[in-house]
């Protein structure tokens, strides 16, 4: 167990390889509690939110969620989350270590609403192909679900919140339940053949591998949305020429960049040897070079690619083989593209 | 066989001291993905960290049990670094010649002393 953003977290329980390969071939589960659940409620929250977030919130439907970012006025990323319109509020998933930080912001620039971090329900994730049957043997109806639905669906005597979403590029869901049956709701869900418990290492390895950012390592105040690729999460209607372009946090920079390009991108990297390139291991154009392009934000093995893997920032165009310095070494890497493992969603 | 508190087992054959880690510590390390070994020939000293492991958690080092010489290292373990999780007893590491191997070793714990000092 190691402590994170105030929760003692299980790092791992099997044993890291075991666990992400499990995941991708049958259904593992994470305690992902630590995570912020916040409720924003109040006319027009869909409105008010689009002051904070550089995506479509109005164009949400009812029953479904979309990935957004928590932009600064200098461009930068101050979180990374899920939003999704729930009937009669919004509901935004953010990360465990910014919670407090998001919240800050959200009652401030939203004095008009009711914004509500939630204490009294934990979250679940049951991720991998299997995880449909493993959830529907105790809420039928979630097979119904396609990739970024949400719905409430009862179990026992609790409304379970839930997604069809996840951070491991597998098919799989996020489930919301009132604390009192969160233990029941996880155990129910473990005693099924094809369920384990899975630590905070795979969950890392998995994400890694499925080429999506960690907020504090690949998204951090210091990188704009575009230069971490994720120019896809803004809509036409937000950009330049649309209905609804603008008006949020560091958009002028943002939306510069979306027509320009940025100077820098973030990139998949394969390291050629079978020496991992970790977090903080800088980028060299060639192996004699004295000073660095780049820099590692995420690395490590790719269990189910079978090698290392590896996540980082270079010059935009950057194309064929950089030198990672490891340990003092100069050791060849190939700029590759996102993701290394092609996700499996029902869409 | 004779252990450290660094979780290295060493073998000495009288002339040759035989090195690699304790099945406690392949454990806790996980599976090993990686392992850089030191060069033939390469003087060392005690505590000096001469063996990089990855693990998929983590990178860790080893350090050299004594002062010394490198005379051989594992080269199987540089293809098949799982080699550590199957059987940590057999993966050895690399072998050294120590002017001080049998007063050090003298001092090392013993199966028995190791097996205390893991459940401590």
């Amino acid at each position: 167990m190691v402590p994170f953003a105030g929760y003692a977290m299980p790092v791992q329980f099997r044993g890291v390889m075991p666990e992400h390969l499990h995941v991708r071939e049958r259904a593992g589960l994470f305690d992902v509690s630590h995570m912020g659940q916040v409720v924003v409620r109040g006319e027009g929250a869909a409105t008010a939110l689009e002051r904070l977030l550089p995506v479509s919130v109005e164009g949400i439907a009812e029953g479904r969620q979309r990935y957004a970012l928590l932009t600064l006025p200098d461009g930068g990323v101050a979180d990374d989350l899920m939003v999704a319109n729930r009937g009669d509020h919004m509901l935004l998933v953010v990360n465990g270590a910014m919670k407090h930080a998001d919240m800050d912001i959200l009652r401030a620039d939203l004095p008009e609403h009711e914004v509500t971090l939630l204490e009294d329900r934990a979250l679940l994730a049951l991720q991998g192909p299997e995880a449909e049957d493993a959830l529907a043997a105790l809420v039928p109806d979630v097979r119904a679900m396609r990739f970024m639905d949400v719905a409430t669906h009862r179990w026992q005597d609790a409304d379970l919140w839930i997604s069809r979403s996840g951070y491991t590029g597998e098919d799989g869901f996020e489930i919301s339940v009132p604390l009192a049956h969160a233990e029941p709701l996880a155990r129910a869900l473990l005693a099924h053949d094809a369920v384990e418990p899975i630590g905070l290492g795979a969950r890392d390895s998995l994400r890694l591998e499925a080429g999506m950012p960690l907020y504090g390592q690949d998204l951090t105040p210091e990188i704009t949305p575009v230069e971490a690729g994720l120019g896809w999460a803004l809509q036409k209607v937000r950009r330049r020429g649309g209905a609804r372009e603008g008006g949020f946090p560091g958009a002028d920079r943002i939306l510069a960049e979306l027509e320009n390009g940025p100077a820098r991108t973030r990139v998949g990297l394969r390291p050629e040897g079978r020496a991992p390139m970790r977090q903080g291991t800088m980028l060299y154009a060639d192996p004699e070079a004295a000073e660095p392009v780049g820099t590692v934000t995420s690395g490590g093995f790719g269990p189910t690619v079978g090698a290392p893997v590896a996540m980082g920032y270079v010059p935009a165009g950057t194309t064929g083989t950089l030198w990672g310095d490891v340990r003092g070494k100069r050791l060849p890497v190939a700029v590759a593209d996102l993701p290394f493992h092609q996700p499996r969603y029902k869409r | 066989m004779k252990y450290t508190e660094e979780h290295e087992w060493l073998d000495s054959d009288g002339a040759v001291v035989t090195v690699g880690i304790t099945e406690h510590a392949a454990t806790q390390l996980g599976d090993v993905v990686f392992i850089e070994l030191p060069e033939v020939g390469r003087e060392v000293k005690k505590g000096e960290e001469i063996v990089v492991i990855e693990s998929v958690k983590a990178a860790s080092d080893i350090q050299s049990p004594l002062d010394g010489e490198i005379v051989e290292v594992n080269e199987a373990l540089a293809d098949n670094p799982g080699l550590v999780n199957e059987d940590a007893e057999a993966a050895w590491f690399f072998r050294m010649t120590s002017p001080t191997a049998e007063d050090e070793m003298g001092a090392m714990m013993d199966e028995d002393a190791y097996k205390e000092f893991v459940e401590d």
